[in-house]
Parts: structure tokens; sequence; C-alpha cells
């Protein structure tokens, strides 16, 4: 036991290196949003945020609560929407072999290969004529396109493996498809539902492209959009916007230390953000 | 840890940790005897699950793709964006696209672009799945935290390293003068914008390989290396002899979804570079959107034709995707 940990203590120190490495941006955004502004521009910069200041921070409370508010609104949206049209469509699709379904399941696979600005194009076209933009629903709407098909393949493997014998039981005793679903599938799906909401609110959260070409200079932007703004308007408080997107980073990682295995089944399932 | 298995219960009934890829999960189950009959009531009822993503698919995919060819078709102005009467001019559009200074120099980009980044990303996040595969003190814990460059919103990621490699005052940099090396205008020189977001690019898709080879690696009977190092074979051996061959199909499934998303890669380089200087580092990605919503005056109609040519980009390598997916998952 001792001879094994001491033959892979280097590759521990390894891949602690490796790590470091890997993640010196994050270090860096966190360093310079402690930076005063006047060593904003010093040559070469401080390493360490020796002379750390908040006042990046506070910047953040005065003039970013409201777009971290609406990011938080959408998200939340987005959530709900994603779930509720994926999690049928996932019990029907795994369970009730329906004709056609292969074709549906396929249509999803391609939908996800669509570019954003492309589907972002059509919903500013198709928002213009029905005065959508600039409203928070519509983004909502918008940004679910990015988790709904991924959501399906979700609980349609998911809700695979739900023994059938359970269900067959609950027919026997009366039970229709839209209890059995509820009852039974959706409850023992809970797993599936964590793993979807988690991506779809942190793609929402994340989501710039729709953000910017429908809800741009409205009443209610995203977060997304109040980083941009501020980079845009030759903003030189470096401090500030390296703060904003620290805050904007957070629900990243309260789900990696939360729900990190939920995280690598969605990435391992074809889970891919554009 | 491992990936957590999708499937409710019992986990057993999984025994190989492929990554269940989307066509996979599609896959038609396999028939049991006896359930073969689908009885009329229980396709009401699928369908009536079914009914509302349906629609959601029909409005909110197949429009707006259509609204796409049709903007694609159309001489489009401001004005006759919104009242919606523009000409019909057919493949007018096209032609356009095919004549512009831009064309050329965006497909190359594209190309460029796409392929370095593979290549890279895939490179990187072999020797880091393999590295993290020996199951040392601390390999899960630093694995789960290099998946934290994929998790960041794209415009953190973006804005962070456009600091970073500002050319007075970024950490790329000052650490490049320390060996003595001139500044670079990574952003600002049309000879270094491109290379500066691949290098972010790439950052962002190491992780996405890393986690989804290293589940490959998982798959590999760990017999087979011991039965190698007992015929003598050393590290690099077992590496080509075995890791790199039984790892094919995974390898085959990341690189070609790799490139589906990497096609489509927008938001960095639009917030880095916005596709510039000089349209050094436009992608048709970033000269769609520079068309249709870049410019005081918007094209409406070249940027929709320039999106619909990545649309169809996209959807080749994605059906071809699709097609090998389906086969490793019959196979």
């Amino acid at each position: 036991m001792n001879r094994r940990t001491g033959r892979t203590g280097w590759k521990t120190a390894i891949g602690v290196l490796l790590t470091g490495i890997m993640l010196f941006p994050v270090y860096w955004m966190l360093n310079v949003s402690l930076t005063r502004d006047q060593d904003m521009r010093k040559s070469p910069p401080d390493l360490l945020p020796l002379h750390g200041t908040l006042a990046g921070y506070r910047t953040v409370l005065d003039e970013q609560l409201p777009y971290l508010a609406t990011s938080l609104v959408i998200g939340l949206g987005t959530v709900v929407l994603t779930v509720a049209l994926a999690a049928p469509a996932g019990y029907a699709l795994a369970k009730l072999r329906p004709r056609g379904g292969g074709l549906l399941g396929f249509l999803f696979l391609v939908a996800q290969m669509i570019p954003g600005i492309i589907m972002a194009m059509g919903f500013y076209a198709i928002y213009l004529q029905l005065g959508l933009l600039r409203s928070v629903p519509g983004l909502i709407v918008a940004d679910s396109t990015l988790a709904v098909p991924f959501a399906v393949l979700i609980f349609t493997a998911f809700m695979s493996g739900i023994p059938g014998e359970l269900l067959q039981a609950a027919t026997m005793d009366g039970a229709g498809p839209l209890t059995t679903f509820r009852s039974i599938v959706l409850p023992m799906s809970r797993n599936a539902v964590v793993t979807v909401s988690l991506f779809a609110f942190l793609w929402s959260w994340s989501d710039f492209v729709f953000a910017g070409t429908l809800v741009n200079g409205g009443a209610h932007e995203p977060i997304t959009l109040g980083i941009y703004h501020y980079i845009g308007n030759n903003n030189q408080e470096w401090n500030a916007i390296m703060a904003t997107a620290v805050v904007a980073s957070l629900p990243a990682a309260v789900i990696l230390v939360l729900a990190q295995r939920y995280v690598a089944a969605g990435v391992t399932a074809g889970a891919v953000k554009d | 840890m491992g990936p957590m298995k999708l499937t409710a219960h019992p986990p057993d009934h999984r025994p190989v940790r492929t990554p269940t890829g989307p066509a996979g999960a599609f896959a038609p189950p396999p028939a049991r005897p006896g359930t073969r009959r689908r009885p009329t009531s229980q396709q009401w009822a699928a369908w009536a699950f079914l009914t509302p993503v349906t629609l959601y698919l029909v409005l909110f995919y197949a429009y707006p793709l259509y609204r796409n060819l049709d903007l694609s078709l159309r001489d489009y102005t401001v004005r006759s964006f919104v009242q919606g009467n523009a000409p019909f001019t057919g493949l007018e559009n096209y032609g356009k696209v095919l004549d512009d200074p831009t064309f050329a120099p965006a497909l190359l980009h594209t190309v460029v672009f796409t392929a370095v980044c593979l290549v890279f990303q895939y490179a990187i996040g072999l020797a880091l799945a393999v590295f993290f595969h020996q199951n040392f003190r601390l390999s899960a814990t630093l694995r789960a935290l290099f998946l934290v460059p994929w998790l960041l919103p794209l415009i953190v990621s973006a804005s962070t390293w456009s600091w970073m490699l500002n050319s007075d005052s970024g950490i790329v940099n000052a650490l490049l003068s320390t060996v003595g090396i001139d500044p670079v205008n990574w952003l600002t020189s049309p000879s270094w914008s491109l290379t500066s977001v691949i290098i972010a690019n790439i950052w962002i898709g190491v992780p996405f390989n890393l986690v989804v080879l290293h589940s490959g690696l998982q798959s590999i009977p760990a017999g087979l290396y011991e039965a190698a190092a007992l015929d003598g074979a050393n590290a690099w051996q077992r590496f080509w002899r075995i890791t790199f061959p039984l790892l094919r199909p995974v390898s085959a499934i990341t690189l070609l979804l790799g490139l589906v998303y990497t096609l489509k890669v927008f938001d960095i380089i639009w917030i880095m570079t916005k596709g510039g200087p000089a349209d050094s580092s436009t992608t048709f990605a970033t000269w769609s959107y520079q068309l249709g919503f870049g410019n005081l005056l918007p094209a409406f109609g070249p940027g929709a034709a320039v999106g619909n040519l990545l649309v169809v980009a996209a959807l080749v390598f994605g059906l071809l995707y699709i097609r090998v997916q389906r086969k490793q998952a019959l196979s």
C-alpha cells in the first residue's frame, strides 16, 4: 500500500501541475477582478492580488444586478419549458413505441446540428413580425431550443431503463398512460430530470447568440449582454468586467461542486455545447 | 468517479461503459418476442405525449430554418424585411456571396480553424485521458476540475482570453517577455488574430474530448494491458498497439461531433475579434452574422445565404456522425 502511494505521488504532482496550467485563465480572471484600477496597466502585471480591491465587485452590485436577475428568470423558464416538453416525449419514445418515433428521434439529432446563428436569424425574422423582439418569454423559447433535443435524448435513454414489468403492473391495476407517467415514470426519472435541468439552466444562462440578436437593447437583458456591453463600450475598468465574469461563472461553479456526476453523465451522453 | 449510468437500474445491465451517443439512444430497441404488436390505444397515448414536442419541432426548428431559406432567396431591405414583400430573386444572393472578396478567406479560415482546433483538442484530450486513466490519488477530482473551461459561459472565457492576450497589459505578452520574446499583437494584428481565437477555442474544447475519451478508455479490458506487459511491451507500445486501435470507435465519434460543433463556433470569435482585423479571423459563422446584424445596413439575404451554406456543411458531417454512431450501436 505504502509502496503504491509512493509510486503514484509524482503522478498526482504532475496532475496538479497540469490542472493548474489548464485553470490558469480562471485564476487570472479572479486576479484581475481584484486588481486596482491604477495597477491594471502595470507591466509586468501582478501575479497575486496583493493590493486587492473589491471595487470591481461593488460595480457589479451597482450595475449588474438587473442583468443577473433577468438571466435567472430566463434560466428557470428554460428549465421548466424544456422538462415539460421533453419528459413526456422521452416516455413515449422509450416505452410506448410510437409509429414514426424513430424518425422523430432522428429529427432531433439533426436539429442539434443546426448552427445557433442560423436559428437566431430565423427567430429574428419571426419575432420581428410577431412583435416578440426584446421580450423575455421570446428569449426563453429560443434558449430552450438549445436544450430540448438533448433533453429528449436523455429522457429516452433513461426511461428505457425503467423495467417494463413495473409499468405493466400499473396498467393491470387500471392506471392509464398519464397516471403511469405521473406517478411512476417521472418520480423514477429524478436523475434524468436533474441532469436535464442543470444543462438547460447552464446553456440558457450562458447563451450569447440568441440574447445578442433577440433582446439586444431591450429593457431586460441577460448577464451575457451585460458583460458584452461592458467590453463594447471600450470600458477600461477590467476589474469590473472580470468581476462580472466571475459572478456569471458562479452557476457553473456551483453545479460542478454539487452535481459533478450529472455533468459527467451529460457530457458522455453526447451533450455538447455549441 | 465514472460517468453516471443513464439507465434507471439495475446498473449491471450495461456492461460496456462507452458513451451513449445520441444515435445509440434513439436506435430502435431490440424487439422482444411477444411485444411486437402495437396496440392502437397505446399509439394514441404515445402521440398525445409527443404532440407538444412535435409542434415545437415544427414551430421552432423547421419554421426558423424555412424563414432563413426564404430570406436567402429574396432581395431583402430593412423596409421589405418589416413589410415582408421582398421580391424573389432565386439564387442571386448565393451568387453574390460566392463572388464576394470575403468568400475565399472565410472559407480558408473556417477550414483552418476547424482542422487545427480538432487536431489539438483531440490530441491534448487523449493525452490527458490516458494520463488520468491511471487512477492515482486525486485523479478523479482533478479530472472534474478540467471541466471548468467547458462549463463557463463563452462570453466569460472569451473576455478573459481577450484581456490575457491584450498587447500592452496582457499576461501572455508579459510571460513571453520574461523569456525574451517581443510582444505579439495577438488580437490586433491580422497575422495573429486567427491563432488567438484558435488557442482560446482549443482551451474550451479539451474538456469534452478528455471526458468522452476517458470514458472510452474505461471500456478497454485491463487484462489486455497486463498481458501486453507480460509480453514485455513498454508503455509507448501498449498505447499504439492497444489503446489507440481499441479507442477508434470512440475517437471517430468524438472527432465527428467535434467537427460539427467547431464548424459553427461563433461566440468566441465574435467576442474576441469580431472576425477582424480586416476579416483576418472571419469564418462562415461570423461572416453570416456580420452580414445580417453587424453593419448599420443589414444584408439579410446574403447573410442567410452564408448561413445556409454552413447548415449544409454541418448537416453533411452531422449525418455522417449519426451513421457511424448507429453502426457502432448495432455492432
